[in-house]
């Protein structure tokens, strides 16, 4: 790729960039989220069109103006978030967008041939939405090979999966290796970069800073050209005080609409002054166990337990709905995984979201809009929020910002219990350690903060104690400043082999 | 598709200034207009200038035809802004031709069946609870089922309008007059019974004061009341709404009623305030004309005065021309169609940028 | 109480065949992720197209001298070419200008009943006839020749082969496009692309292609449902507003299949059935019961609409992106 730019109105998301993917090798493009990594290849495959720039494959230059374009020079990219169709078998998924004759009974055969070679277990007639994020990733990768792809894309491929998963990709991915392919995986975690690949290429804010031999970096000097200054990547954690109970769940039991069990028998205790992590597979759990608490998800059996700072007094929260939390004098704060899609509306302005939590406040029929546009001034100064004005549309705004004004809001309740769904996803670096430093003020204020998070460096720094769910089960509780990753990986997948159904 | 791509280049715009987003709307009206004449021209071999002059002579040609532009403004505008509280909740009613049109058999029926028993103004505050018993019912049904089991309300909400219509047929034969007839005719005509008081001297004066009212309140109402306040978050994302502690199912039933009562209004405004009669027709699908007028004025209840008033005074010139050249009355609705896929069109525009590709730089 | 079932079910059939036609065209077009409301106004279109071709054959060519393949021809080809113009539209404002897809199917559902009665009303008017209709009786009875020893086949030529060949083509083209949807590959593609665009998109499928496509042989076909209604049903007699609703229960029957041309020729059946049972249903003198039957179709569909609703099996469930539309560079 040479010179290469792409713009999305006025962001410039990649400037300029020349990168070179040898033959049989594994290439790293690390970046931090936002760096454009993954616009980058978009190009490669064929979902954006370069503004500016040319590619080259085996020296002769071509266009790839479409994702079939990008089949036929043997490119195939593993987006991260799957581009599978629910109701179809894997078969019908893999052969979409092939041309002629339809032979399913044919195509299934050689899915499983690939499978065999490198050794993929699926089955090619499982309908996808019956698949764990594994099952589908795995989908994914055949779809690729299946169409004879020589070059491999692989964007995040390991956020979704456990250790375990992960160090099987990787063998998968070094047998590919071994078969003549090339790949390139997107990613920014560093272990990873030194365990799999054979040359790492840097990203940082749409612009290509170099490319290493992996044999030649270290975890520090990858930091560097990622960040562009020296990070220290500790959080600092202070030790908790006054250590009580704030909220105890017992034998905690739901379904979802289909009736699939996805809490089973969840019992732990939450603490006030503690930030108290969450750690699992995504989909063992973490959403419903949230949304359980909040009165969002409907409780089968077991007990939520509250403990009232003010008066010591206990509350059962089971069978309430958020409104009945807040009208019996509970402080919730809940800043859930789907920003825009559930803790914000994003048409409207930033007044218009804090009204989320506030506009029942007052008598009479109408809306009291002078408390939330102070509010909302509030956050946009000491948060530093960039948006031009209050009434702004927060769906334009980007990823970090709109956090921000979530966050922002959801600290401005003064809760009792504050709860986080993957609070720095998407977030760069800055951002994030905003958000730490929220959430341990916030412990230090003696409330009881949750943390669900994917990130095990990041609970293990950030976190006192980390509860692991299993396949909606809590297959252990440690304490986060002894545990080890391997440790905490191992209890993700202790049951049934990690079973993940999404 | 491909070719194309590299020849347009196409982007999400970030917000446009108001005035440039009226201006692109303005220009496809303007556009819409012509191409109207241009079919007219076609059609009658008129010049456009003496169209466009018979279009403004059907709708404000005389005191009359301005009352009656006025009073149809009136019905379609209090239709839409029925329709509008759905809409804004991402509620796809297209019943609102049954709603009024149940709002109308209610009212006939209180007139008929009461006429003789209960003194006028009594009839009429009975005609009015039960016209908007009726639409609030007709609301209600669609929405119960969409808060229960998520059932498709556009689908649901349109059976319901022939529901309605063979409801009304049922019981125009049942009341028919004189017997064997098929229609009603005008209800009352001796005693006036059940009649809306005409205010001010004009007929048709009372229907517009009461949608003007109608308009100022629910702005207000969608604007500045938590009911608002909480539709604008339903229609956006119910997770959302639940999360912040609103009660979707109520909300979504809670709107349909009312949307359903507004419908029922009109119903009782049409029977018993210019009509005076009940046929099966009578709403005209102005049902189905209020959804695209509430639509194109973004839910806005003060735009929609001016959207509805382009529809009517199309539909009433398309009317006159039809009439002066000698043409079919359904001109009106192409007319209509036309100037409707002009700005249903011109809305890409305002969200999109479209920009043509340097052809030098095609390659990449 | 006798109720005739032989001269009821061919009645039944020859209602059901415009909505076959109708809820066979939606299908194809809703697998794309295109919910076309404006199916009834584009049924009007292939009605009054075909009136007007043959309008004006048999006015140019005296009865005798008609030319059997002309007299069908010229009609089918205007039906066709008259939905297909729609049917463009909706894809124009739809997919190319990305426009509410509810709003344009509503539009044309006024502009297309529109055009309907204003061409038909001006014929009638250019006939000078007295009744508001025009009859184009020739031309239909092209249409409607049934199979020559048909009668000679007592009950099984009654319900069976007593019909023009405009039916037996709703019925081929529903079990056809039943077929393309499951066994073929640009069946899997285009509900490929209705479930999902972008995963679509990804796979190399020209999402525009597909949803162009789809929704303009949709609109062909439902338009042919029109034309079948007035040059067989109707014998070939136009007269405004006659079609009446039959296009929004083409719509319904699309949800009442679950998506499913094959079971829709059954279905289709049912609700001509249900549309006509009131006729041999005993009422008596009363006049006003008969149009309370005349609300089965609609009750019907309401239940199926719930429990279809009730049941939450994934197949069943609508495509996935019906109503979205599609752009690549979303972020």
């Amino acid at each position: 790729m040479e010179n290469v730019t792409k713009r999305f109105g006025k962001v410039v998301a990649n400037n300029a960039i020349n990168l070179e993917l040898r033959e049989g090798e594994i290439l790293s493009l690390l970046g931090e989220n936002g760096s454009g990594k993954t616009t980058l290849m978009n190009m490669l495959s064929g979902i954006y069109f370069p503004d500016e720039g040319q590619i080259y494959i085996h020296g002769k230059p071509v266009t790839i103006a479409s994702p079939k374009d990008a089949f036929n020079y043997g490119i195939g990219m593993i987006h991260q978030h799957f581009k599978l169709v629910d109701v179809f078998t894997a078969t019908e998924n893999i052969v979409l967008g092939l041309e002629g004759k339809l032979d399913l009974t044919e195509a299934g055969k050689k899915v499983k041939e690939i499978c065999d070679k490198y050794g993929f277990d699926i089955d090619p007639n499982q309908k996808i939405y019956d698949m764990s994020v594994s099952q589908k990733q795995t989908v994914e990768i055949v779809k690729v090979l299946f169409r004879g792809a020589d070059i491999l894309i692989l964007d995040e491929p390991t956020a979704v999966l456990t250790p375990q998963e992960t160090d099987k990709l990787f063998q998968i991915m070094r047998n590919m290796k071994a078969d003549g392919k090339s790949l390139i995986i997107i990613t920014h975690k560093l272990h990873e970069v030194l365990d799999v690949s054979d040359r790492v290429a840097v990203l940082r804010k749409g612009e290509y800073i170099g490319d290493v031999a992996t044999k030649d970096a270290d975890q520090q000097s990858l930091t560097d050209m990622m960040v562009g200054h020296s990070v220290s990547l500790n959080i600092d954690r202070p030790d908790p005080v006054n250590v009580t109970p704030r909220l105890v769940l017992d034998g905690l039991t739901v379904f979802d609409e289909l009736g699939v069990k996805r809490l089973d028998n969840v019992s732990f205790t939450v603490n006030a002054g503690e930030v108290l992590g969450v750690a699992g597979v995504a989909g063992s759990g973490q959403r419903e166990l949230l949304e359980s608490i909040a009165g969002l998800y409907p409780i089968a059996s077991g007990s939520v337990t509250y403990y009232d700072p003010a008066d010591g007094k206990t509350k059962n929260l089971v069978g309430m709905d958020p409104m009945d939390i807040r009208k019996s004098g509970i402080a919730m704060s809940f800043v859930p995984e789907d920003r825009l899609g559930m803790g914000l509306v994003g048409s409207m302005g930033m007044t218009g979201n804090m009204m989320l939590r506030s506009w029942r406040k007052g008598h009479g029929v109408f809306l009291n809009r002078k408390d939330p546009e102070d509010l909302a001034q509030r956050i946009w100064q000491e948060l530093e929020v960039v948006t031009p004005s209050t009434s702004f549309p927060v769906r334009r705004m980007s990823g970090g910002n709109v956090q921000k004004v979530l966050v922002g809001r959801e600290i401005a309740q003064a809760p009792a219990v504050l709860m986080t769904a993957y609070a720095v996803r998407g977030l760069d670096i800055n951002t994030s350690y905003t958000i730490y430093n929220l959430l341990t003020e916030q412990k230090m204020k003696g409330i009881a903060v949750m943390y669900v998070g994917e990130d095990l460096d990041v609970l293990l720094e950030l976190c006192d104690r980390i509860v692991v769910l299993c396949g909606g089960q809590v297959s252990g509780v440690v304490d986060a400043r002894t545990a080890d990753k391997r440790q905490i990986g191992a209890l993700m997948t202790r049951m049934e082999g990690g079973k993940t159904d999404e | 598709m491909n070719k194309k791509q590299s020849l347009f280049h196409i982007a999400k715009r970030d917000t446009l200034p108001w005035y440039k987003s009226f201006a692109i709307r303005g220009c496809a009206i303007l556009l819409a207009l012509v191409v109207c004449a241009v079919v007219t021209m076609l059609l009658t071999g008129e010049n456009p200038v003496n169209i466009f002059a018979t279009i403004f002579k059907g709708a404000f040609g005389s005191a009359r035809k301005s009352w009656v532009t006025f009073q149809n403004l009136a019905v379609l505008l209090g239709i839409s802004l029925a329709v509008t509280p759905a809409f804004k909740m991402r509620f796809w009613n297209i019943g609102a031709e049954g709603q009024v049109l149940i709002g109308c058999l209610a009212t006939a029926a209180c007139m008929i069946c009461l006429a003789d028993k209960l003194p006028n103004a009594v009839l009429i505050l009975v005609s009015l609870a039960a016209a908007l018993a009726a639409g609030a019912l007709w609301g209600f049904l669609p929405a119960f089922f969409k808060a229960k089991w998520n059932t498709n309300e556009t689908l649901f909400t349109l059976m319901m309008n022939y529901i309605a219509t063979q409801l009304a047929a049922f019981f125009i034969i049942v009341w028919e007059v004189p017997k064997g007839a098929g229609k009603i005719g005008i209800i009352n005509q001796g005693t006036e019974a059940g009649w809306l008081p005409v205010v001010g001297g004009q007929k048709y004066l009372l229907v517009i004061l009461v949608v003007a009212v109608l308009t100022v309140f629910m702005y207000i109402y969608l604007n500045y009341s938590k009911h608002g306040y909480e539709i604008a978050v339903v229609g956006e994302s119910q997770r959302t709404a639940s999360y912040a502690g609103i009660k979707v199912e109520r909300v979504i039933v809670r709107t349909m009623v009312l949307s359903g009562a507004v419908c029922g209004l009109m119903g009782l405004l049409l029977t018993a305030g210019t009509d005076h009669t009940l046929t099966t027709t009578i709403v005209g699908g102005r049902g189905f004309t209020a959804v695209m007028v509430s639509w194109m004025a973004k839910f806005n209840p003060i735009i929609m005065i001016f959207t509805s008033l382009l529809l009517v005074v199309l539909g009433r010139g398309a009317s006159e021309i039809s009439s002066t050249f000698g043409l079919n009355q359904s001109f009106s609705d192409i007319l209509t169609g036309i100037i409707l896929f002009f700005i249903i069109g011109s809305e890409f525009f305002i969200t999109y940028q479209v920009s043509l590709r340097k052809s030098g730089k095609k390659e990449a | 109480m006798f109720f005739d079932f032989a001269s009821f079910l061919p009645r039944a059939v020859m209602q059901g065949i415009p909505l076959l036609y109708g809820s066979t065209g939606e299908i194809l077009t809703e697998k794309s992720g295109n919910l076309n409301l404006g199916i009834p106004g584009i049924m009007y279109v292939g009605g009054i197209c075909g009136v007007v071709g043959a309008f004006f054959y048999e006015q140019a060519v005296p009865a005798a001298e008609m030319n059997g393949i002309l007299a069908i021809g010229i009609p089918m080809v205007c039906s066709l070419l008259g939905s297909l113009l729609m049917g463009l539209l909706y894809c124009l404002l739809t997919v190319t200008l990305r426009a509410n897809q509810n709003v344009t199917g509503l539009a044309m559902t006024t502009f297309g009943v529109g055009i309907g009665n204003f061409f038909g009303g001006s014929l009638i008017k250019l006939t000078g006839s007295e009744v508001p209709s025009i009859a184009l009786s020739t031309t239909s009875a092209y249409f409607s020749k049934s199979l020559p020893f048909a009668a000679k086949c007592g009950w099984f030529g009654q319900i069976f082969l007593s019909y023009g060949f405009l039916a037996y083509l709703a019925i081929l083209l529903a079990l056809l496009a039943s077929y393309f949807l499951k066994h073929t590959r640009p069946g899997l593609h285009l509900r490929a692309v209705g479930e999902s665009a972008s995963t679509a998109d990804a796979a190399g499928i020209n999402v525009t292609k597909y949803k162009y496509l789809a929704t303009c042989i949709g609109s062909m076909i439902a338009g042919l449902g029109g034309l079948y209604y007035v040059m067989d049903y109707a014998s070939g007699v136009w007269s405004n507003n006659a079609f009446g609703d039959r296009g929004w229960l083409a719509i319904a029957l699309v949800i009442f299949t679950i998506w499913r041309p094959n079971v829709s020729v059954l279905a289709s059946i049912l609700f001509g059935g249900f549309y006509i049972l009131y006729l041999y249903i005993p009422t008596g003198t009363n006049l006003a019961i008969k149009e309370l039957y005349k609300m089965l179709p609609y009750v019907v569909t309401l239940a199926v609409l719930i429990i279809v609703s009730l049941r939450k099996k994934r197949e069943d469930q609508p495509p996935a992106s019906l109503g979205l539309s599609f752009f690549r560079e979303e972020r």
